[in-house]
């Protein structure tokens, strides 16, 4: 038993009606940041952009609609209703309008929008026309880059079309000093200043605008406090009366102040969690290691008998459900990229603390209990494990993920924290570390790590090396030759490894240009108060203010790229079946999958023949033969699809990724490496450099669906391999082998976060002893240096039930990846995807 | 190390057949024939061709110790996390007791895996002491007290198999009795009654396993070419078991239904 106390706390009625509150109505599309935003820009023409968007975020606070929501005991909203969302125009907004008509009933993630909004918008967006970060970028990004990226070869589109996100910020410290404290810090850094310094104009607007951002939010604050004073005044049910009296006397206090008690840090930590959404349009903005700062409020107020443990629940409880309030539209590409509405505010407890204690204790806990309560897909509910984790607390985690809402994702002190180092974190803050968006580990306040900096497709770069760098009929990369020069596997691998080069640095071009163009355009004077050490260098966290800067452009596909060169080292090279022209052709004709020998040819022309004689044509000779000939051209492979259907069945009896079959591990960790290592060699516009993430959030549906037929067998258009996890289907041996090969890839290297998915059927976590067995594996994972672990607990059956019958399973929440999403609301695709991953589980 | 023996499976993470987590290696031969039987496969000890999916499978293979325990050791992690190891079952692995001696004594004296069998104990005793020096966890069936029912539906009668529990209960370091619960067979509340009874006369049994009746070896009997000799019988309901669950508790013993 620890220091804490983890007695579990049930649910009071308030939730309940809060979550049926949240889904009464459908998302929708509303117009009020823009305008107001909008119309402060035009006012402020010629000014210093850092004054502008300081000037656009003070109209947005002072005038965007507040509601205070039935049953509330934790207020703010920056929509009107519940999963609604603004829109962003600075980022970008051409994609938006074009899409008004067709994103209300779109597969993934759909928005209503009203005729009236559309209207407003349109006039509105006339004004953006040249002046967003998308625009920009695209000027600065070389030709051959954006060749690249339109051949899709990776895709940027997360900061290409919005704000950056991706942060933690100083909690804490509004906690503990409130604005009032931060706006004094900034006001005496301006009044040291000396005027004739050589930076002296840039630092005193840009603290200038980080004072008029504070302020901004502590207007908004009262506004509240003044709605609630108002809505008070004309409430009947005394109850309701006196709850409606605290939350103003609780909003005219923070986070002007510091919080004086556990219920205004919860509603200081909210203000700052929805006005940094408000700010800018990024997602993963992520409250980090709440049960860290926000226990000092928890303990004085439970040590004075001030609250509850039971009400301390309800407050957290509050904030859940707040957390799934606050919503956001992306193109629809993206939608499919990043299904189910999520907003990834990753919250992670437990770990150590940065003198590498244990930090575990009771709102660890309490912050389980919120989960299990809700059981919705925010916030992206994390834990950090080290091996003085309390089993404890493992075992509750466990619970939680029994239930199947996808949560907790488990996470690795013993990698993470000398990953984090070998990137120049001091010892105390890599041990400080939280998890940004879906797996991306950082130091909160200090780091603007740009995570999630573009998708990258690792089988891509083999199609080049088969084609010598054409693409589509176009030349879209280096010649690296031609297939007859590679008499070697060795050749074929460098070839591999060149097109991959390369390719690393297109990619890194469109960040940087992308980079530039959030910094020149778009810089953000309120998150700036709250990230170390904007206010000591006078810049935001796009110029270079921040202590720690990254950009984290994430690879995928990793276990179709060892499989594949496996297979080809060992097919074409060692054993030599059959040769890399014959692999080409069959990977041509996706091995021959969709195509007709001879005889099915010659049954389709007879039938198309005898149709178009029943509609009472006369069909000739030569009639028969243009169609037979018609027919032969678009399905038939002239008699060698079964040829490429061998080739296929001999590539999936070669030895696969996921078996723990030390050859082939060893294998795909250098493989990895071909992504990993060059990556690093880069650097970005902020004097950071480039680490690799390993994981593909749901990209791995959308970008398959680009990639053509690859040499482990797989079909063309179909899902790749999903982050670090093996090929679905090809991991046969059970979890703990699975896991074992996975373990065997550098993790560390991988310092954006690696992303390792398991799907579970609930029998496998039946019973006490289902739960041991289940802590044991993730312990067993991790003392083999894994990163990353998630689960889905849901029998296939019941997904496809879900699938029929959406209605009854409104709230089915699956972890797609490395976040968990509404079932319902994801696409057909990724719906079929996530059934078909390998069940892992034991039958006896 | 170089002791051989046939198997026809390595089974990893389970987790119901002994504590923690597991591997199971499955031995090849048995010297019953009960009807059940969910791995026909594992009954003859010769090697054997098996259309599984429309292919065609060997069943069977002649493996080193040396060989089994390679594969046994890569989830050491999960056993030090969970206090796991290894579990023989079969077949019957009292059929190849050389061989499953050295299996278990390599497990335990030099990896220090717990150690555990799946077993009819229908063997001579001296067969089976051979093994009980390395072997933590004896789980033995118990399929039915009357001789003769028993072996109307697995070929042998179970006097030795009663016989050799009274010795187990002595010698083992932890006896688990497990009841198949078939249909037409054992699944009278008063059957199982007589086998808890048993189970609690041998004084050192401290749990029984009720294993409802399923029907998952059937895809393996057509693809032998067999019959399957249980033909449309139905699983037992949840309520059924839970039910015999409770006629079995009522002599004083903990009965868990599944491993």
């Amino acid at each position: 038993m620890g220091n804490y106390n983890s007695e579990y706390i049930e649910k009071t009625a308030r939730i309940d009606k809060l979550k049926d509150a949240l889904f009464a109505t459908p998302p929708q599309v509303e117009a009020d940041r823009a305008v107001l935003l909008t119309e402060s820009y035009m006012k402020t023409e010629g000014e210093p952009i850092i004054t502008r968007r300081a000037k656009a975020f003070k109209n947005i606070c002072e005038f965007l609609p507040i509601t205070i929501r039935d049953n509330e005991l934790i207020v703010g909203a920056n929509t009107k209703m519940p999963r609604s969302c603004q829109t962003y125009p600075e980022f970008s907004y051409e994609w938006l309008e074009s899409e008004f008509d067709t994103m209300a009933t779109r597969k993934a993630d759909p928005f209503y929008i009203s005729e009236d909004t559309k209207k407003t918008l349109h006039e509105v967006y006339k004004y953006w026309k040249g002046k967003t970060t998308s625009e920009l970028a695209l000027a600065y990004m070389a030709p051959e880059a954006k060749l690249a990226m339109d051949h899709d070869m990776f895709t940027p589109g997360n900061y290409f079309y919005n704000g950056v996100g991706h942060v933690t910020v100083q909690y804490d410290k509004v906690l503990a000093i409130g604005y009032k404290g931060i706006i004094k810090e900034a006001k005496d850094q301006l009044s040291s200043l000396c005027v004739g310094k050589d930076d002296y104009v840039t630092r005193s607007a840009f603290l200038k605008a980080v004072i008029m951002s504070c302020e901004a939010a502590v207007t908004y604050a009262k506004r509240y406090s003044a709605l609630a004073k108002e809505m008070a005044s004309k409430e009947s049910d005394k109850a309701r009366r006196a709850e409606l009296e605290k939350i103003s006397q609780v909003c005219a206090n923070v986070p002007e102040n510091g919080a004086t008690s556990f219920y205004e840090a919860c509603q200081s930590f909210w203000f700052i969690q929805m006005l940094l959404q408000t700010e800018s349009s990024g997602h993963s903005i992520s409250p980090g290691r709440f049960d860290q700062y926000m226990y000092p409020y928890y303990k004085a107020d439970i040590e004075k008998g001030a609250i509850t443990r039971e009400f301390a629940q309800e407050l957290v409880d509050c904030i859940w459900v707040k957390l799934n309030e606050l919503n956001k539209i992306r193109d629809a590409a993206s939608a499919e990229g990043f299904a189910g509405y999520s907003l990834f505010q990753n919250l992670i407890v437990g770990g150590q603390d940065k003198y590498g204690e244990d930090a575990t204790n009771d709102l660890s806990f309490i912050c389980i209990n919120a989960t299990m309560h809700i059981l919705l897909p925010q916030p992206s509910f994390s834990i950090r494990v080290w091996n003085k984790s309390p089993h404890e607390l493992l075992l509750r985690a466990a619970e939680l993920t029994r239930t199947g809402v996808g949560l907790p994702a488990y996470y690795n002190d013993e990698v993470i924290i000398p990953s984090l180092m070998s990137r120049g974190l001091t010892l105390e803050d890599a041990r400080d570390y939280n998890i940004i968006g879906c797996v991306e580990p950082q130091k909160a306040g200090k780091t603007w790590g740009w995570h999630d900096a573009a998708f990258y497709n690792m089988c891509r770069p083999l199609e080049l090396v088969f084609s010598n760098g054409v693409d589509k009929g176009v030349q879209i990369s280096i010649k690296t030759g031609e297939i007859s020069d590679f008499d070697t596997f060795d050749k074929f691998y460098d070839a591999y490894k060149k097109q991959q080069n390369y390719m690393i640095a297109m990619l890194v071009n469109a960040d940087n240009a992308i980079d530039v163009a959030h910094a020149e355009r778009c810089p953000l004077p309120y998150l700036s108060s709250m990230v170390e050490d904007c206010i000591g260098r006078g810049k935001t966290p796009e110029q270079g203010g921040a202590i720690y800067n990254f950009t984290g452009p994430q690879g995928f596909g990793i276990a179709n790229m060892a499989d594949s060169l496996y297979a080809i080292k060992t097919l074409v090279y060692d054993q030599k079946k059959f040769t890399l022209a014959e692999l080409k052709e069959a990977l041509d004709h996706n091995y021959g999958k969709d195509e007709f020998d001879a005889d099915t040819v010659g049954k389709i022309t007879e039938k198309v023949a005898l149709e178009l004689a029943s509609k009472g044509q006369t069909v000739t000779e030569s009639d028969v033969q243009n169609i037979y000939n018609a027919v032969k051209k678009n399905v038939s492979s002239d008699g060698k699809s079964a040829r490429y259907n061998e080739i296929r069945e001999m590539i999936l009896a070669v030895d696969k990724f996921g078996n723990d079959i030390p050859e082939v591990d060893a294998f795909a960790r250098d493989v990895a490496y071909t992504y990993t290592k060059p990556l690093q060699n880069f650097r970005n516009p902020r004097g950071g450099i480039f680490q690799a993430g390993l994981y593909p959030v749901s990209a791995n549906v959308p970008l398959g669906a680009q990639t053509g037929a690859t040499p482990d067998g797989r079909y063309a258009h179909t899902p790749v391999a999903d982050g670090v996890s093996p090929s679905a289907g090809m991991d046969k041996h059970g979890p703990t082998s699975a896991a074992n090969s996975v373990s065997k890839l550098d993790h560390a290297i991988a310092s954006n976060g690696t992303l390792f998915n398991m799907k579970f059927h609930p029998s496998a976590l039946a019973g006490k002893s289902g739960l041991e067995s289940f802590v044991a594996l993730v312990r067993g994972y991790f003392d083999q240096k894994g990163s990353h672990m998630q689960f889905n607990v849901v029998s296939r059956e019941t997904l496809r039930d879900a699938q029929k019958n959406p209605d009854k399973y409104k709230s089915l929440v699956v972890r797609v990846a490395g976040y968990s999403a509404l079932f319902t609301t994801l696409s057909k695709s990724l719906q079929d995807d996530i059934i078909n991953r390998t069940e892992q589980g034991s039958i006896s | 190390m170089n002791t051989t023996g046939r198997i026809f499976d390595i089974q990893k993470f389970s987790t119901h057949d002994g504590p923690g987590i597991r591997t199971i290696v499955f031995l090849k031969g048995c010297v019953l024939r009960c009807r059940w039987c969910c791995n026909p496969e594992s009954q003859n000890y010769a090697i054997e061709q098996m259309n599984q999916n429309g292919k065609i499978k060997t069943i069977g293979r002649d493996v080193t110790v040396k060989e089994v325990m390679d594969v046994v050791v890569q989830d050491m992690p999960y056993y030090r996390r969970s206090g796991g190891g290894l579990t023989l079952s079969g077949g019957e692995c009292l059929t190849q007791p050389d061989f499953a001696s050295a299996l278990l004594r390599c497990a335990k004296e030099d990896y220090g895996l717990s150690t555990a069998i799946e077993s009819t104990a229908c063997a001579k005793y001296e067969t089976i002491q051979k093994l009980l020096p390395y072997l933590d966890w004896y789980l033995m069936d118990i399929k039915h007290i009357n001789p003769e029912k028993h072996k109307a539906f697995t070929t042998r009668s179970n006097e030795l198999i009663l016989e050799n529990a009274k010795k187990l209960a002595r010698d083992a370091k932890n006896l688990v009795v497990r009841v198949p619960v078939i249909p037409t067979f054992n699944d009278e509340e008063s059957e199982i009654l007589d086998i808890a009874r048993f189970a609690k006369s041998l004084g050192t049994v401290e749990q029984m396993h009720l294993l409802p009746y399923h029907r998952l070896g059937y895809d393996k009997y057509v693809g032998l070419d067999r019959d399957y000799p249980m033909g449309d019988l139905k699983t037992p309901t949840a309520e059924k078991m839970a039910r015999l669950k409770e006629v079995a508790e009522s002599v004083g013993i903990n009965v868990m239904i599944g491993g």
